[in-house]
């Protein structure tokens, strides 16, 4: 509890002012209307919860918005959920402290909200009530009389809806007149606490010389209510915790219950207030959400509702992307050949054409997914059922230690983990977001399937039996998609259990009513997140692949031990066929002869207990661009060139025929099963461990997740390969 | 007139058939999830009542205010209950 900063003065900086509520309230889309398109996403300082910061025209300044995140209470257990009060009183250094606080209000759900408000107005912060959500209030016929919150409560109070624009106005002249006066925002405090409470409330206050006795006593009944033994807040100071400590068990010995005193207190004195709200109205909106979810919730009709709306979410991202994700790669390509069409052949080139435009082109590739993604879920959030999706799995997500809002993420592993991995923002801890960003890479994503379907097409042929009857191919594919779903599962029990244990938390769940989204807050929130992924986890990605493209490009001209030139110049040039073999071999031999190139070399002892030789080594190290770029690379190290998809005929066949130096076929049905094995489990992609640097916001959790992968990886080939040996396979 | 011994006072809510509006006696348990049940307006005296389970039997659709939360079974066991008819008596 440090000095609390000055109110700031009318100077160049803007005034910060604070938009704060309970979650569910509309408060996201209040933020859009008030700040349009000048919002920013950024982060607050020691926690990984991400704020936003736009600019709201008043008519006669501008101010700056902070969206504080949702909140039931100030009251706080952990560091995240004390950043709601750090940004109340400004405690952050170097953050201005906000002139007034707009509190959002979900006008039908009055009473809960007001008990979120009594906390500001306790502490004489300038406040005005926003009361949201007014037009689906006076629908259902539960709307309350704003005059009378008003008066009862002693602060500005403005009806609006975020919905249809109603109250903006009225709501920026209340800003205006509050930021001139700041006492118009608050008021004597018309409810009481029993005498004991108070006394332990001043106990606490002087403790904290530096705040006016108002705010003073609200930290002191922030402090009862949030310090314990267990908590994990951040900055309480020792003597504080003691005091705090000593005040309780005294309570207790009393028969007192602290909590039960302060929160009774505001509630009871709540419930007393007349607010204008018509009794016994039959109550139109919350009926129909009960009408929906008798549906929604439904045993078996809910259950197979969920099915459906996940399958479509699932085939939206898997298959609607695609053409997307085609127009994205062929656009690249096609500006890749004029650059290279326009350029003089040389290193300029190849690094413009292969570093740059092939870098910048596998980070818009993702683009689509993305966009896709965070559009069904912010639909999904806003109508409200995203909540019921956590309800209806929360049984069997509950025993692997995951949050049921993880498995949305993890269902968007299958399609892709990058996309995958920003979705555990929805997750509130930070500890289940962790938990998902660690498992949802091993889900198998789209980027594998290539290198699954060729793998199976050139070892499994259909006509092979496995338990006399079902086709290999098919076997074999159905086979790495349940293995790599078990071995998500298996890890998430392992790590929620181990390394990422957390103290079991339980649910509580607010299912709130149903409601008609609206489409400017679902696309503004999925173009911030696209935003972000092009600014921070792009920049990256870019950096890695023009790494990648040096590595398998350098050295520019090494010792070949054919002279090919020569040879080329034998052949007339009506040859094409011979000439072509003759230049996919050089390919061959300059990949071999990079640095990509020796290291697949040096790599084989270690990858050779799993049945790969250096080749596939070479392959595994141009993967790490992305999976599916192992198909290209073995095409140019077979040389075949790199014009191959998995269905490529040559390069199945040239698998077939690969032979070790002593005649022993590379490939056998082992290998390709240790092969793929080792793509299900491996973190054989540099964009999943951007992504989760910046979701993560530090480089211990990628490297960790790198690294277990890849000995997990091993050690599962391992088994396979040498397991199977020892049967005979 | 105090009718509270003709009920069970380990009544908890998680074992409450469906639809059967009761009200809080008290709530049990660990003091953290105490706290945040009654930030959010759990508190003795208040109506609760459960609307529904998920698919596989846990967890719970609680309707309190007129709100609704999700809490599983394990948790609403926290919350103590008297039969809201009980209620009516008590305050007649």
């Amino acid at each position: 509890m440090s000095t609390p900063s000055p109110l700031p003065s009318p100077a160049s900086q803007p005034v910060r002012i604070a938009l704060a509520g309970n979650p569910n309230t509309g408060k996201t889309s209040v933020f859009n209307r008030l700040t349009g398109a000048s919002a920013r996403v950024g982060n607050y300082a020691g926690v990984t919860v991400e704020r936003e910061i736009g600019l709201w025209t008043l008519p006669s300044r501008t101010v700056e918005v902070m969206d504080v995140p949702g909140a039931y209470s100030l009251a706080a257990r952990s560091a995240e959920e004390q950043v709601a009060i750090r940004t109340v009183f400004g405690l952050d250094p170097g953050e201005p402290r906000p002139a007034l606080v707009v509190v959002v209000i979900d006008a039908t759900q009055l009473v809960r909200n007001l008990y979120f408000a009594m906390q500001l107005i306790e502490a004489r912060v300038p406040v005005v009530l926003a009361l949201n959500l007014m037009d689906v209030a006076r629908a259902q016929g539960t709307a309350p009389n704003p005059e009378r919150v008003a008066d009862i409560l002693g602060v500005p109070v403005v009806p609006v809806s975020a919905h249809t624009g109603e109250g903006m106005k009225a709501l920026a002249s209340a800003v205006e007149r509050v930021l001139v006066q700041p006492d118009e925002g608050r008021s004597v405090v018309p409810w009481r606490y029993p005498k004991a409470l108070q006394a332990d409330v001043d106990t606490l206050a002087g403790m904290v010389t530096a705040w006016s006795p108002e705010e003073a006593k609200a930290m002191g009944r922030w402090a009862l209510l949030s310090i314990d033994v267990e908590d994990e807040l951040v900055d309480v100071p020792e003597h504080v915790r003691t005091a705090v400590a000593q005040i309780r068990s005294k309570a207790e010995s009393e028969g007192r219950d602290i909590d039960t005193e302060l929160i009774g207190s505001r509630y009871s004195w709540l419930d007393l207030q007349d607010f204008g709200i018509a009794a016994n109205r039959p109550d139109a909106g919350l009926t129909l959400t009960h009408r929906i979810d008798a549906w929604l919730l439904h045993p078996f009709f809910g259950a197979l509702t969920f099915l459906f709306a996940m399958g479509a979410l699932f085939q939206a991202l898997f298959s609607w992307s695609d053409p997307a994700i085609g127009a994205i790669e062929q656009l690249f390509s096609w500006v890749g050949m004029q650059v290279q069409a326009a350029l003089p052949e040389g290193l300029l080139n190849d690094f413009l054409v292969q570093g740059v435009l092939n870098g910048m082109g596998s980070v818009l590739v993702f683009l689509p997914q993305i966009l896709l993604l965070f559009f069904l879920l912010g639909f999904l959030e806003d109508c409200g059922y995203m909540a019921r999706v956590a309800f209806i799995v929360d049984r069997g997500m509950k025993s692997l230690g995951l949050h049921g809002r993880a498995f949305v993420p993890m269902l968007s592993g299958y399609a892709c983990a990058v996309p995958a991995i920003m979705a555990t923002r929805t997750l509130e801890r930070q500890r289940d977001r962790l938990l998902t960003m660690m498992v949802v890479p091993l889900m198998s994503c789209s980027a594998r399937l290539p290198v699954y379907t060729l793998i199976i097409s050139a070892l499994f042929l259909p006509d092979t039996k496995i338990l006399g009857f079902l086709p290999a191919p098919g076997f074999m594919m159905v086979f790495m998609y349940v293995f790599s779903t078990l071995m998500a599962l298996i890890a998430a029990a392992v790590l929620g259990r181990t390394l990422l244990k957390g103290p079991k938390v339980p649910l509580l769940l607010e299912l709130p009513p149903y409601r008609l989204p609206r489409l400017a807050t679902v696309l503004r929130q999925m173009w911030m997140r696209a935003r972000t992924f092009l600014t921070e986890a792009g920049t990256t990605i870019l950096v890695c692949t023009i790494v990648l493209w040096g590595l398998l490009a350098f050295p520019r001209h090494p010792v070949l031990s054919e002279d090919y030139a020569a040879q080329r110049s034998a052949l007339p040039a009506t040859e094409t066929e011979a000439l072509a073999h003759i230049d996919a071999a050089e390919r061959a031999e300059i990949l071999e002869r990079s640095y990509g190139g020796r290291l697949g070399k040096q790599i084989e002892p270690l990858i050779a207990p799993l049945g790969f030789d250096w080749k596939i080594g070479v392959g595994l190290v141009g993967a790490f661009a992305a999976r599916e770029v192992f198909v290209s690379t073995m095409g140019v190290v077979y040389g075949i060139g790199d014009a191959v998809d998995e269905s490529s005929t040559p390069l199945r066949e040239r698998i077939r025929d690969e032979r070790r130096p002593d005649g022993t076929p590379v490939y056998t049905p082992l290998v390709g099963l240790s092969l793929m094995v080792f793509f299900a489990l491996s973190a054989q992609c540099m964009s999943t461990l951007a992504v989760v640097r910046r979701e993560s916001h530090s480089w211990r959790w990628p490297i960790f997740l790198f690294t277990y992968m890849t000995v997990l990886a091993w050690v599962a080939s391992f088994a396979v390969y040498q397991g199977g040996k020892l049967l005979g396979l | 007139m105090r009718y509270q011994n003709d009920y069970p006072m380990n009544m908890n809510l998680s074992a409450i058939p469906l639809r059967t509006p009761m009200v809080i006696e008290r709530l049990v348990g660990e003091r953290a999830f105490r706290r945040r049940l009654m930030e959010l307006g759990f508190l003795p005296g208040v109506e609760v009542e459960v609307l529904g389970v998920a698919p596989f039997g846990d967890p719970l659709d609680i309707a309190i205010r007129g709100c609704r939360f999700s809490l599983r079974s394990a948790e609403a066991a926290c919350i103590l209950v008297r039969s809201a008819a009980a209620a009516h008596l008590q305050s007649a």
